[in-house]
């Protein structure tokens, strides 16, 4: 049992999906907590910024619409890993796993 | 006076905060007249939620249906349930009446609310679903040594559990005075039988459709809310925010921040809490082992994600509406400000704009959303109790799967009795400071152990014990000598720790000494630690030997 394990940890297709998926993963992060931490810095430094108004006849600030984004941005990058996980990532490991099983 | 209402921000945006929490020790609280239609909505909510109950104790036969419904909630249900515990009273109550006070500062708390959840999606879902079976534990004693991963995770979670059901019961007891008129005694006890009742009976079968229940409720009683005050500015996003600039007396500065996240380390440290303590809340990760796959689990955090960003956008709408529709009605005011506090904005909103029924309505609501979340915690320390302490460490798994749900529900018993005692010996204090300290509890333990056991081969028994015994430590300390508790609570004049939130600390301590341990650990121990990192890699992203949906 542990013999398989071995035999997909060691299978190039594997190894090869599992960078495609860290490299999602990890790109996704960046933009999250990249986002997220700028907002913050701005807030903290230059509030000024999202006090200016999005036009000269509103009264909305440039800050609303950067905290909606935000929170778009998270549900849209939820959204893409899930469907790449769902979708791709899932039927290549499952194809893998049955390939290395049956040699095995 | 800025200190207080920043501090009352953040616990405000913590997810299952209290209200009385936010509403920190400046709210004198004046029972209010007996609600009858409030009382009496209340009591349907309560009736449906006890028929739950009986209907999923029947249901309830082996641990894994006690612990984990039987890996049987969908994908869909259980992001009901995750957004459910996440928008708590406080989320409701206190981001609204955040906005209600200071305008775009509640934005901000939205907004560090929601990160949390791609992080949890990207890093952990998939990873913990294939790795555990019951709690969070689970995954991390996969290769590390159980019993003193298995004591620390267990004694993580209870600080975090008790913590928050300290603020909620405090919370409940409060809401219920404003609410319905009932004293604070009468609300604590009815919260403790029936949380316990929930969790001892039908355990995460119950906790679970409680939670979906709730959350439902909250998200229909906040969209017909958001949707009234709409129609009052004619749907023009303009017209209600040009309304309230001229109404509020920041005036225009009402649409930008104020200044309340001024220092960079308080607001690194603010981000730290926010984002990695949500990812280290145990009854939010339990919540991964009840759906069947990994597929399922991702798909749950997707719609959980989904669901708290739109609920976080309809309390922009109730805070903002509430500064016109209420902020100047004789009706909702006192001499020193709004009735009940700045977190009745919503409440005091779904008269105005709605009258009596709504009202009782959307006070039912919020009355049931602190007790959908006390049960989630009680599962979760009554878990920790029976499954990781009783059946992995005393009894070093030699226990019938019926004696650890016994056991279970005795500790759910005992946790009741705590808080309903503890809810009574902090009646009218400000335990503010509790919520905070769960978090940076959440993220200095819970959140390192498990994320290095499933990322970093070098992580050993060693080092995760001695980091998250100093991330704990660090936590409490720097929660005690900083200005919360040490100025304001016990009065001293000079803060030790001079940031009002550890997290930053805390969860860096934490990080440095499990890394310098694992890498400093030399056994025989670890090296075999070491080798079961592939074997366990594997399984977490395949699922290959993953518990699965029990079959019936």
């Amino acid at each position: 049992m542990s013999d398989l394990y071995a035999k997909i940890f060691a299978d190039e297709a594997f190894q090869r999906m599992q960078r495609k998926r860290s490299h999602l993963t990890w790109a996704l992060c960046a933009l999250m907590l990249g986002s997220f931490y700028s907002f913050i810095l701005v807030i903290a430094f230059r509030p000024d910024l999202l006090a200016i108004p999005l036009g000269p006849n509103t009264v909305i600030t440039w800050g609303i619409p950067v905290a909606v984004s935000i929170i778009l941005l998270g549900f849209v990058s939820t959204g893409i890993y899930v469907w790449r996980a769902n979708g791709e990532f899932d039927s290549t490991i499952e194809r893998i796993v049955e390939r290395v099983s049956a040699t095995d | 006076m800025r200190g207080r209402i920043f501090g009352g921000l953040l616990v405000a945006l913590m997810p299952m905060l209290s209200f009385a929490a936010s509403g920190g020790s400046s709210a004198e609280v004046v029972r209010a007249p007996i609600n009858m239609t409030a009382i009496s909505m209340f009591m349907v909510f309560v009736g449906a939620t006890l028929c739950i109950t009986w209907w999923a104790a029947r249901r309830t036969h082996t641990t894994s249906d006690y612990y984990a419904a039987g890996g049987a909630i969908t994908g869909t249900q259980n992001g009901f349930a995750i957004a459910g515990d996440f928008m708590s009273a406080a989320s409701f109550l206190g981001v609204s009446g955040l906005v209600y006070s200071s305008g775009y500062d509640g934005l901000i708390y939205s907004v560090g609310g929601l990160v949390s959840w791609p992080l949890v999606m990207f890093l952990m879902a998939e990873r913990l679903r294939n790795l555990g079976r019951y709690t969070f534990a689970d995954a991390v004693s996969y290769r590390l040594s159980a019993v003193p991963i298995r004591t620390l995770s267990a004694c993580g979670t209870l600080v975090v559990v008790l913590l928050y059901l300290i603020a909620q019961m405090v919370g409940a007891g409060t809401l219920i005075q404003v609410l319905f008129g009932l004293p604070y005694e009468f609300a604590i006890i009815l919260v403790g039988v029936l949380m316990v009742l929930y969790v001892s009976f039908g355990g995460m079968i119950a906790t679970t459709w409680v939670q979906i229940i709730k959350a439902t409720l909250l998200l229909i009683g906040s969209s017909v809310l958001a949707f009234l005050v709409m129609s009052e500015f004619d749907f023009s996003f303009e017209r209600m925010f040009s309304e309230a600039i001229a109404i509020h007396p920041n005036g225009v500065a009402v649409m930008a921040p104020g200044g309340l996240i001024s220092d960079p380390i308080s607001a690194l440290s603010l981000g730290v809490a926010l984002v990695f303590g949500t990812a280290g809340l145990p009854h939010i990760l339990m919540r991964f082992f009840t759906v069947p796959d990994a597929r399922e689990a991702r798909k749950s955090v997707f719609i959980a994600t989904g669901l708290v960003g739109y609920f976080y956008l309809l309390t922009v709408i109730m805070g903002f509406g509430a500064i016109v529709l209420i902020s100047q009605n004789p009706e909702f005011l006192t001499s020193t400000g709004l009735r009940g506090g700045n977190n009745m904005a919503a409440i005091h909103l779904s008269q105005a704009v709605a009258g009596n029924l709504f009202l009782g309505f959307i006070s039912a609501v919020a009355f049931a959303t602190i007790l959908a979340v006390v049960a989630g915690l009680t599962l979760s320390g009554a878990s920790a109790i029976s499954h990781d302490l009783y059946a992995n460490v005393f009894k070093r798994g030699e226990v019938s799967e019926t004696e650890v749900v016994r056991i279970s529900r005795y500790a759910s018993g005992v946790l009741g009795v705590l808080a309903v005692f503890l809810g009574m010996v902090f009646e009218g204090q400000n335990v503010a400071y509790m919520v905070l300290l769960a978090f940076a509890v959440a993220a200095s333990v819970n959140f390192p152990i498990l994320i290095l056991s499933m990322y970093w081969r070098g992580l050993t028994t060693r080092g995760a014990v001695a980091g998250g015994t100093v991330g704990l430590l660090v936590a409490i300390a720097c929660m005690v000598t900083g200005p919360t508790v040490w100025v304001e609570i016990l009065g001293y004049e000079q803060a030790i720790f001079p940031y009002k939130y550890p997290a930053l600390f805390s969860m860096s301590s934490a990080f440095a000494v499990i890394v310098g341990v694992s890498l400093l650990d030399r056994s025989d121990s670890a090296a075999r630690e070491a080798a079961a990192f592939d074997q366990q890699y594997v399984r977490s992203v395949t699922g290959m030997g993953a518990a699965g949906a029990v079959q019936h």
